[in-house]
C-alpha cells in the first residue's frame, strides 16, 4: 500500500470511528438538544468518511470502495489513532474526546488547505466549515461543564487526565508522515502540536481545570494497526452485517 | 395515532347548552376555520386535551429514535448508516417542535417528561416493539412513518396554530422517511433469498402492530367526537386505518411479499380492502405498559434523564456565573 | 436543587428570505447556546441563515392570536429529501 492510501485510511478511519461512537449515544444524550448537535457532528463525520476512503480506494486500485474499506478490514488494518475508539464513558468523557479530537482536526484541516493534491484541498475545505463549529461546540462545552458546578468539573478533570495519554499519537512523524510532507500533500504532524497546545491550554484555562504534563508519556501504535482492546468489539458491531451476508446489496 | 385515545375529561360532547358565551364564541371560531393561538381564550378542557395529545405525539417522536438507534451501528453500508442518523435526528427534531407546541399551552419540558418518566403520560405502542434485524428498519420506515403520515397530513389543518405549523415542518420531513424505509425494502426484496427472507419476517411482526397504530375503532367514543368538534382530530381511527391498508397492500405486492392476515381481501362494492381481526387485547396490554419493550424503553429514558442530570446543571451553574457572557460572533 | 434551563423563541431568516419567521422554541442556558442549538434543531447547518434568539420571557405578545407563520425546512444533506428516492412508477403513495 502506498503511503498516500495509508494517509488516507488514517484520516477516514479516525471520522469512521469516532463517529461510530457518537451514534451510540442516539436518544440517550443530556438534553434533547444536546441529542441532535451530537448527531449532526456524526453526521458530518460520516460524510467525511466517505470522501477519504472512496479517494483512499480508488487510489489503491484493488477495487474497494469506501463500504469495502470500512466493513471488511480486521482492527489491524484500520489506522485510526488510539483517542478515537477510547470508550464514550459519560458526557464529560465524550466531549473531552472530541475537543481533543476536534482541536488537532481543525488545524490539520487548515493545512490541508494547501495540499499540492486538488482532492485532498477540496476535501478539507468542506470538511474545515463543518469542523470549524465542532471545535467551537466542542470546546464551548469543555469550559461550560468545566467552569460549571463542582461535580461536573470532577468529570471533566477526570477525563482530560485519562485522555491526555491519547492525545500525544496525533503529533508523532512516522515514514509515511514524513513522505507525504516531503511531497507537499500534509503537513508533518509534529507542526500541529504548538498550536494545538495552545488552544488546548486556553480552554482549559477558562474552563478553570488543571493542564497535565505537556511532555507526558503518550500512547501510540492506532496510526501504525496496534490498536486497544476496544476496536474489536467496535468493527465486530459495525461489521456484523456484511460479514454475516457476503456479497449482499443493501 | 403517534397519539392514541387520548381523553378529553368530558362524558359527552358538549353542546350549545351547556356553553359559556366565551366557548360559544370559541366554538364558532374553530367551525368558521380560524387558527386558535397560543394567547386566545380556550376552554380548559381544549387546552388539557391539546397538552395530552401534543405531548403524546412529543414523547412518541422522542421514545421512536430508540428502536431505530438500536440499529444504527450495524448498518449494513456506509451510506444506510448516514441515512439512518439523519432520520433518527429528525425524531428529535419533530420531538422537540412539539414540546415547544405543548409549551405554548402553559406547560413545560420537565413537566412533561417527568410524567412519560412516571408512566403517566402515553407514547405510541408501536414503538414498545423490538427491532430484530437490518429489514425492521425498512418496515418502520415504510408502515409505521406511512402511518403517522397518514395521521398528520390532517393535522396540518388543525385548529390550534401552533401544532399545526409543526405538523406543516413534520411532514415536509417525513416523506424522506417513509420512502427510505420502502428503499431497504426494495433492495432486500430484490437481493438474496436470505434477504428477502428477512424482509418478510420484519413484514409479519411489523404489520398487525402498525394497523395498532390507528387505535380501536372509536365511532362510540365521546373524546374522538370532543375531539373531532374542536377540530384537533379529523378523522376517524377506522378511516385512517383504512386508508392505510388501502395504500399499503398495493406497495406489499410490488415488493413480492405476502401481508400476513389470510382474510385480507378487496371488497368489490366498497373498493377497500377487508381485512382480518385485530387483537385489541394484545393493544390494550402493550398500552399497559405489558408490551415486550415497554419497561427497557422507558428505563432507557430515564436513565438518559438522570445520567445527565450533572450536565445540564452543570450548564445553568454556569450561565449564572457569567450573567454577562460575551455572545461569539 | 435545579433548574430548569430556560425557553428561548427562535426565528429564522433564511438565504432568500426576507424576514425572520418563528419556527419554534428550545431550552437553552443563555443566548450563546440558545444560537448553537438553534442552528442544529432549525436550520440543519445551512449557510447564510440569520438566527435570532429571544428569552420567551422577554416576549411581549398583543392580545388577538398573532399571524400565522409557515415553516420552511433547511435541509442540505440531499437524502432527506423524499426525491432522492426514486420510487417505481407503480408504486403509489409514496
Amino acid at each position: 500500500m502506498n503511503h498516500l492510501t495509508t494517509y488516507l485510511l488514517r484520516l477516514g478511519d479516525n471520522a469512521l470511528i469516532l463517529s461510530q461512537q457518537l451514534s451510540q449515544w442516539c436518544g440517550k444524550g443530556p438534553a434533547l438538544e444536546e441529542d441532535m448537535a451530537l448527531t449532526n457532528v456524526a453526521l458530518d463525520l460520516l460524510g467525511q468518511t466517505r470522501l477519504w476512503l472512496s479517494y483512499a480506494g480508488e487510489l489503491e486500485g484493488a477495487g474497494r470502495d469506501e463500504d469495502a474499506l470500512a466493513y471488511g478490514r480486521d482492527a489491524h488494518d484500520f489506522y485510526n489513532c488510539l483517542l478515537l475508539e477510547q470508550p464514550n464513558g459519560n458526557y464529560a468523557d465524550t466531549m473531552v474526546r472530541q475537543f481533543f479530537f476536534d482541536c488537532w482536526h481543525y488545524f490539520l484541516l487548515r493545512a490541508l488547505l494547501a495540499s499540492s493534491d486538488q482532492r485532498i484541498a477540496a476535501v478539507a475545505e468542506k470538511s474545515l466549515k463543518e469542523v470549524t463549529y465542532h471545535l467551537r461546540r466542542s470546546g464551548d462545552l469543555v469550559v461550560r461543564m468545566g467552569d460549571g458546578t463542582d461535580e461536573s468539573r470532577a468529570k471533566t478533570q477526570g477525563a482530560v487526565d485519562e485522555l491526555w495519554m491519547y492525545t500525544g499519537e496525533f503529533f508523532i512523524d512516522d515514514a509515511v508522515d514524513a513522505a507525504i510532507a516531503a511531497d507537499g500533500v500534509a503537513p508533518l504532524p509534529s507542526s500541529l502540536r504548538q498550536p494545538w497546545l495552545n488552544h488546548v491550554s486556553q480552554i482549559l484555562s477558562e474552563a478553570t481545570l488543571a493542564p497535565p504534563a505537556p511532555d507526558a508519556w503518550m500512547q501510540r501504535g492506532g496510526k501504525q494497526g496496534r490498536h486497544s482492546e476496544h476496536l474489536g468489539y467496535l468493527l465486530a458491531e459495525m461489521q456484523f452485517l456484511q460479514r454475516a451476508y457476503p456479497g449482499a446489496e443493501w | 395515532m403517534y397519539a392514541q385515545m387520548v381523553e378529553t375529561g368530558l362524558k359527552q360532547v358538549l353542546t350549545q347548552d351547556d356553553m359559556s358565551d366565551e366557548e360559544r364564541r370559541f366554538q364558532a371560531s374553530i367551525d368558521a376555520g380560524i387558527r386558535i393561538e397560543a394567547k386566545d381564550w380556550m376552554p380548559e378542557a381544549y387546552r388539557k386535551t391539546l397538552i395530552r395529545q401534543i405531548s403524546q405525539h412529543a414523547h412518541s417522536e422522542i421514545v421512536g429514535q430508540l428502536p431505530e438507534g438500536n440499529w444504527v451501528t450495524r448498518a449494513p453500508t456506509l451510506k444506510r448508516k448516514a441515512i439512518l442518523l439523519a432520520k433518527i435526528q429528525d425524531e428529535a427534531g419533530h420531538g422537540l417542535y412539539l414540546y415547544s407546541a405543548a409549551e405554548t399551552l402553559g406547560v413545560s419540558r420537565d413537566e412533561l417528561l417527568a410524567a412519560l418518566h412516571a408512566g403517566k403520560a402515553k407514547y405510541s405502542s408501536i414503538f414498545n416493539y423490538p427491532t430484530l434485524s437490518w429489514a425492521d428498519m425498512g418496515a418502520i420506515g415504510w408502515l409505521v412513518d406511512g402511518s403517522a403520515i397518514i395521521n398528520q397530513i390532517p393535522l396540518c389543518r388543525c385548529s390550534y396554530g401552533p401544532y399545526a405549523r409543526a405538523m406543516v415542518r413534520v411532514c415536509k420531513e417525513e416523506s424522506f422517511h417513509a420512502r427510505q424505509g420502502y428503499d431497504i425494502m426494495l433492495a432486500l426484496c430484490r437481493g438474496t433469498p436470505q434477504q428477502k427472507a428477512m424482509a418478510q419476517d420484519a413484514l409479519n411482526r411489523w404489520w398487525w402492530p402498525a394497523l395498532m397504530m390507528f387505535g380501536p375503532s372509536d365511532a362510540e367514543s365521546v373524546n374522538s367526537a370532543q375531539s373531532a368538534r374542536w377540530r384537533i382530530k379529523l378523522f376517524s381511527n377506522d378511516e385512517l386505518r383504512q386508508r392505510m391498508v388501502d395504500q399499503t397492500v398495493p406497495q406489499i405486492a410490488f415488493l413480492g411479499l405476502t401481508v400476513p392476515d389470510p382474510d385480507l381481501k378487496l371488497n368489490p362494492e366498497t373498493g377497500h380492502y377487508d381485512f382480518g381481526a385485530i387483537d385489541w387485547a394484545e393493544f390494550h396490554n402493550v398500552l399497559k405498559g405489558n408490551g415486550p419493550c415497554n419497561r427497557e424503553r422507558l428505563r432507557t429514558r430515564v436513565k438518559a434523564y438522570e445520567d445527565g442530570r450533572w450536565f445540564r446543571d452543570a450548564l445553568v451553574a454556569h450561565a449564572d456565573k457569567h450573567i454577562d457572557k460575551p455572545v461569539a460572533a | 436543587m435545579h433548574k430548569e434551563w430556560p425557553l428561548w423563541e427562535v426565528f429564522i431568516r433564511s438565504q432568500h428570505g426576507l424576514a425572520h419567521k418563528h419556527v419554534g422554541s428550545l431550552h437553552a442556558t443563555d443566548a450563546e447556546m440558545a444560537v448553537n442549538h438553534a442552528r442544529d434543531v432549525y436550520t440543519r447547518r445551512n449557510e447564510g441563515v440569520s438566527i435570532w434568539v429571544v428569552r420567551a420571557a422577554d416576549i411581549v405578545a398583543s392580545s388577538p392570536a398573532d399571524k400565522a407563520t409557515l415553516f420552511e425546512p433547511a435541509n442540505s444533506k440531499v437524502y432527506r429529501h423524499p426525491t432522492f428516492f426514486p420510487m417505481p412508477d407503480e408504486v403509489k403513495n409514496l
